[in-house]
């Protein structure tokens, strides 16, 4: 197999219909009869639902009214626990929970009726941060609070920590953060009893919301047809969420019998749906006057709402990741999700990751500067290397040297040259400081552990009547390239052109179930199915007798519309065997978390004013190690569009809580960077290709969430010495840590540790 | 309360044809759009004038159509997404957006085309910050804008190649 | 969308003087319309409580800016974009130009116009601490007449102002100084918002101090985001003018401009942040002072 098309920028397969307005949303598209839906929430944190009432002022009767009652079968949005109903049926646990559901043909006048509806609630006490989740003020879930724990140990650690020069604490915080994508959330339903309930919308993952259907409406999954839509982002934000709106459309069109498009408005989609997990995390670290790190004890925990949702997996990732690139022998760590009462936090890019390395990185710089040791070259004293183990034991295999990784980004990003310029400037006059900061990190591919055995991928592909070849996955295109990368991953399989592919719409009717758009793993896990059923097709191509090798494309298309032409069809299917080496063990978190990681060095140059406690990010470099890039541009646009994130993460995106619900829940209050206020992204890429991924790619979407966060922070400290232990670094955080001279001392505890 | 039943005729130019509607007195531009003239590439993304997924040029300058009642648009010339190519013979600038990333998920892009066609029609030859500060009212969650900035001035190099070749012509 | 749309009207009368009959004959029913960058978002919200607005954004009447030796002014449908694009405004009253260009992004910049950011009056709204630096005058007009307010007394509350229901905001002078004044004068403008564009302010600080040698003449200093209104620091200026720059106590006077503002906590950022950023604006322009009149370094 030869690579033309991997490895080369292609035109985006859609891209033509996204630059002429012709790209069809789930808001754009309509059907005779429908009629639209709205949600009636709580706004209460918690309490016993008394009873509903349908206000004056409104001709009832002519609306479309859904409350738990009419749900056929299971009132629950079906993912792991199945503890979140689709609607709430006396009790309520949080401020945006959904309890009734109208439907109307004038929009208008449906927003004036879902504002009439009175909900007679009896509050309850409610549970707002970790703290008070894990002190129990209030018992809001199960037992304890607790979803979830997990620990990692490896080697011994009250050794280690006996035996160290220094132990160092750090309490360190993330904010939730909000997806927001551009389009919000949305669907289209339709019912009827002889094909079930067919959902067209904006998704991830459309055999989730399938899975979600059945038990709701007691019905096969023959009669739970899911259809994805062109969809404008979606970042983790449209992974599960979807299943709850395209549910409370489906009762709706039930009820109604005509089909029901349920559209939420930016306000809706900010407050209602899932965000990034809040967390908190304590490092311990028991270090040697050298830097090296010996010991390591972390205590993750991150606040999962409401319900249990996807907490315990986004968990598993922080843990897993909390310990970093980095040998350390001696490790605990204790993961803990726990709930609280606002809407459930969720899927979003990173999951989990991005909260546990923010911690560990800061931490990593406040040891180097308690000891004296610059922020490299402490990283370099603790990298992990091929051979040698990461927490959970796992060797690593990746052909990777962080060290060669780590001085090609300080180089990229003049760190010596800046090192020694800010030295000076900052101390002349001048309300500006500048400081320039890193982090290195991994990042791995695809489900943790088992999962990805567990969801046994299968990949389709098609030759089409007039000889093309369609890819059947249920894979989505949400503007990470899905199509054009599947499309280059198939036509270097079949050695044909680019424009012989086609990606069929994923549609749970015609597609196989390839696994959720999740978790970096498309490329790799999915990309790979695609290139073995690909080579599958042209085997059966070849065997036929009506294609020869060498072959071009042309020849190829015919032979495929002549096989079609006299078998009737030609397809191939792959499904997912997990490489070998993998072992895991789910109980104790031992073994191959991953099969394989991509690992990155990212470096922020950054510029405080002391005036208004404004940091802005003036230069970043993003460097990472990817396996192998199938796609420059796009691969480029990943990272940047990433890092973006990441530095909203990092500075902007402040969600304000107020007694569980958002209540910045606007884009004017909700700040994401605009086009001024980033800086230039320079996305880097090293090759080190990876035996199970097409042509040796690795996962990338997730990865550049990862580093901005800490690296920026880090750089903020080197600019004028605070060292912030939360995120979002607002101008307000910042402030404050200046006027309290946060300095290492009271960010990190330190203890020397005394021999006898 | 109004009557609702008053609709109020309307009548202006969308990408050069003229249209008569009648619209509620203060229906959106981009509800009148969207809704009663399907022209659907104008999107609502906050529907506060924050994230520019809506933006239509009137009159030579790019606006948010979310924040203006349709009725203000009368007699007005009206360029949306779909009159920016000529068929299917792409502008300079939506081309550049194919060939070097400018469109992910492609729900800004509408807007995001329509601000860099209106930055270019003032400005032929802008710098990079001058990109950038024309397009700070058109928010992109997937790009990090950088591929944007590329595409926005790629399209100006065509733009001045073509102009440089066809003076060379001359 | 959560404003039912069917119970809203709007009328669009030809002329000034239509409009202002119609303001007349039924006060605080409609709402004057205008770019519409304000009052769409609020009736998108679905929280106005106005149902009835009166379109003046086609009045060539409010349109214009016309420059006499004595001022500048502009009428109330001057956008942003055409703040910007104004030479003698770029020349003599930069911080016009600043503010506008500052407000929002370009899209917002070609409809929002200067008459609307005075009537909404919001206290973090950009161009009015510029206006009161200027010490410019609004030109109220109902079929009573028309009659000058300076902008320094027209805002009585949060968002209440002294203009009658009758009221349009129809222009807004702003006083030109002597071509050889120019030199001696010290502008400083600067919006701290969440980000660089597409912002709502938390504090905007805008100053014009006149200098005579090292001694101030004049200066008048007004803040948004502090106060319920936006805010000319009276006690500040007090202190500050007739002092000499090179002795300047600029803490006691810090310390003034300290007790002037009230700021609060909201969703957007917190008393302490506002009022610790107005004090610190307010040593950035004594240092601004104080490199005009040669002595230190002009700040980075």
């Amino acid at each position: 197999m030869k690579n033309r098309l991997i490895g080369t920028s292609v035109p985006r397969k859609e891209a033509f219909d996204k630059v002429t307005g012709r790209a069809r949303y789930v808001d754009d598209v309509s059907f005779p009869g429908m009629i639209y839906g709205t949600t009636v929430r709580s706004k209460v944190a918690r309490g016993r639902l008394r009873g509903i009432a349908l206000g004056p002022g409104i001709p009832w009767d002519e609306f479309v009214v859904v409350t738990a009652k009419d749900i056929p079968g299971i009132n629950a949005i079906h993912l792991i626990n199945d503890d979140q109903p689709c609607l709430a049926d006396g009790v309520i646990n949080h401020p945006e929970e959904p309890v009734v559901l109208l439907a109307h043909p004038d929009k208008h006048l449906l927003e004036k009726a879902r504002q009439a509806v009175v909900l007679d609630i009896d509050e309850l006490p409610a549970v707002h941060s970790i703290e008070d989740a894990l002190a129990k003020t209030a018992v809001v879930w199960g037992e304890d609070n607790i979803f979830k724990r997990y620990t990692i140990e490896k080697g011994d650690i009250a050794e280690a920590f006996a035996n160290a020069d220094v132990i160092l604490e750090g309490h360190y915080e993330t904010g939730a953060q909000e997806q927001l994508y551009i389009e919000n959330n949305g669907v289209i339903a339709s019912y009827s009893e002889e094909a079930g309930v067919t959902i067209w919308g904006s998704l991830q993952c459309p055999y989730y919301i399938q899975k979600a259907l059945i038990p709701l409406f007691g019905v096969g999954p023959e009669r739970a047809r899911v259809i994805q839509l062109e969809t404008g982002g979606g970042f983790g934000g449209k992974e599960e969420y979807p299943s709850m709106i395209a549910s409370h459309a489906a009762l709706l069109a039930k009820k109604a019998g005509v089909p029901v498009k349920i559209i939420y408005d930016r306000a809706e989609d900010m407050a209602a749906t899932t965000k990034r997990h809040p967390s908190r995390t304590v490092v311990r670290a028991a270090v040697m006057r050298d830097g090296t790190v010996v010991g390591l004890d972390i205590d993750f925990a991150i606040d999962g709402g409401a319900y249990s949702t996807l907490s315990q997996v986004v968990l598993s990732r922080g843990l897993i990741h909390a310990a970093g690139p980095y040998s350390c022998p001696n490790v605990h760590i204790l993961g803990r999700a726990v709930a609280t009462n606002s809407p459930p936090h969720g899927a979003f890019r990173g999951f989990g990751a991005p909260q546990s390395i923010f911690a560990l990185e800061r931490h990593l710089d406040e040891i180097g500067k308690y000891l004296g040791i610059a922020p490299d070259e402490i990283r370099r004293r603790n990298f992990v290397k091929p051979g040698q183990t990461l927490a959970t034991g796992q060797v690593v295999r990746d052909d990777v040297d962080m060290n060669v990784l780590l001085d090609r980004a300080l180089e990229a990003a003049g760190w010596g040259d800046k090192k020694a310029r800010f030295a000076v400037e900052n101390r002349e006059e001048g309300s500006v400081k500048r400081g320039i900061g890193l982090a290195t990190f991994l990042h791995g591919t695809g489900f943790t552990g088992s999962g990805e055995k567990f969801l046994a991928s299968i990949v389709g592909v098609e030759a089409t009547a007039d000889g093309h070849v369609r890819v059947l996955a249920a894979s989505t295109e949400i503007g990470q390239g899905t199509n054009t990368i599947f499309a280059q991953i198939a036509g270097d399989a079949l050695g044909v052109d680019y424009d012989v592919i086609q990606v069929g719409q994923p549609d749970t009717a015609f597609v196989p179930n390839s696994g959720p758009t999740v978790a970096s793993r498309t490329c790799t896990i999915v990309g790979k199915l695609v290139e073995t059923a690909a080579l599958g097709l042209r085997q059966t191509l070849l065997g036929s007798g009506l294609l020869e090798e060498p072959y071009s494309s042309e020849q190829f298309v015919k032979a495929c519309s002549a096989y079609v032409a006299r078998s009737g069809e030609l397809r191939a299917y792959a499904e997912y065997k997990q490489p070998p080496y993998i072992k895991w063990d789910e109980d104790t978190f031992k073994g191959d978390a991953y099969g394989a990681y991509s690992w990155a060095v990212y470096v922020a140059s950054v510029k405080v004013d002391t005036l208004t406690y404004e940091a802005t990010v003036e230069d970043f470099v993003a460097l990472q190690e990817v396996g192998k890039v199938i796609h420059p541009t796009l691969a480029a646009g990943q990272i940047e569009g990433g890092v973006a994130q990441g530095i909203g993460w990092a500075l902007y995106e402040n969600v304000v809580w107020k007694n569980g619900r958002m209540a910045n829940d606007r884009m004017t209050d909700y700040i994401m960077p605009t086009s001024v206020d980033l800086p230039p992204i320079r996305a880097l890429f090293a090759e080190s290709p990876y035996s199970y991924g097409p042509s040796g790619a690795k996962g990338i979407g997730e990865l550049p969430m990862d580093g901005p966060g800490p690296a920026i922070v880090n750089a903020i400290l080197d600019a004028v010495g605070i060292g912030i232990p939360r995120i979002p670094a607002t101008p307000e955080v910042v402030m404050e840590a200046y006027l309290a001279n946060t300095s290492v001392t009271r960010v990190c505890r330190a203890t020397e540790v005394a021999r006898g | 309360m109004v009557d609702a039943s008053l609709k109020r005729p309307l009548s202006f130019d969308v990408n050069g044809k003229t249209v008569n509607v009648d619209v509620a007195p203060m229906a959106r531009l981009l509800d009148v759009l969207r809704e009663d003239l399907h022209l659907t590439g104008a999107k609502e993304g906050c529907g506060e004038g924050e994230c520019g997924a809506c933006a239509v040029i009137v009159d030579d300058k790019l606006v948010n159509s979310c924040l203006i009642p349709a009725l203000q648009a009368r007699g007005a010339s009206v360029r949306t997404i779909e009159g920016v190519a000529k068929g299917d013979v792409l502008h300079d600038v939506q081309k550049a957006f194919l060939t070097w990333g400018g469109a992910q998920c492609g729900i800004c892009t509408p807007g995001m085309v329509l601000a860099a066609v209106s930055l270019l029609e003032k400005n032929p030859k802008p710098t990079e910050q001058d990109v950038r500060v024309a397009l700070a009212g058109n928010l992109c969650r997937c790009t990090g804008y950088m591929k944007i900035f590329e595409s926005v001035l790629k399209a100006c190099e065509t733009a001045m190649a073509r102009e440089s070749a066809s003076e060379a012509a001359r | 969308m959560r404003a039912h749309v069917a119970s809203y009207d709007l009328v669009q009368p030809g002329s000034l003087r239509e409009v202002l009959t119609l303001l007349a004959r039924e006060p605080g029913v409609y709402r004057p319309l205008a770019g519409g960058t304000d009052v769409m978002v609020v009736y998108a919200g679905g929280k106005l409580a106005h149902t009835k607005f009166v379109d003046v954004h086609g009045l060539r009447e409010l349109r214009g800016i016309v420059v006499t030796d004595d001022a500048v002014t502009l009428g109330a449908l001057t956008t942003y974009t055409d703040v910007q694009a104004e030479p003698t405004l770029g020349r003599e009253f930069p911080m016009m130009g600043q503010a506008a260009s500052e407000t929002g992004g370009w899209a917002i910049q070609n409809r929002g116009t200067l008459g609307g950011n005075i009537a909404n009056a919001s206290p973090a709204a950009d161009s009015p601490p510029a206006l009161l630096a200027y010490d410019a005058s609004v030109e109220l007009t109902s079929t009573r007449g028309a009659r000058w307010v300076s902008y320094a007394t027209y805002h009585t509350g949060y968002k209440t102002t002294v203009r009658a229901e009758d009221e349009l905001v129809t222009r807004v002078r702003i006083p030109r100084i002597a071509p050889g004044a120019q030199g001696s004068r010290v502008h400083m403008f600067r919006k701290v918002g969440p980000r660089k564009a597409q912002a709502i302010s938390k504090v905007s600080f805008a100053a014009c101090v006149d200098v005579d040698g090292t001694r101030i003449t004049s200066a008048r200093v007004a803040l948004g985001g502090v106060a319920p209104v936006v805010l000319r620091v009276v006690a500040t200026e007090g202190a500050l003018v007739g002092a000499d720059v090179t002795t300047l106590d600029v803490a006691a006077i810090g310390a003034t401009l300290s007790r002037e503002v009230t700021p609060i906590d909201d969703i957007r950022s917190t008393a302490r942040y506002r009022r610790r950023v107005a004090e610190n604006l307010f040593v950035e322009l004594t240092r601004k002072l104080k490199a005009h009149v040669g002595l230190g370094s002009q700040a980075r």
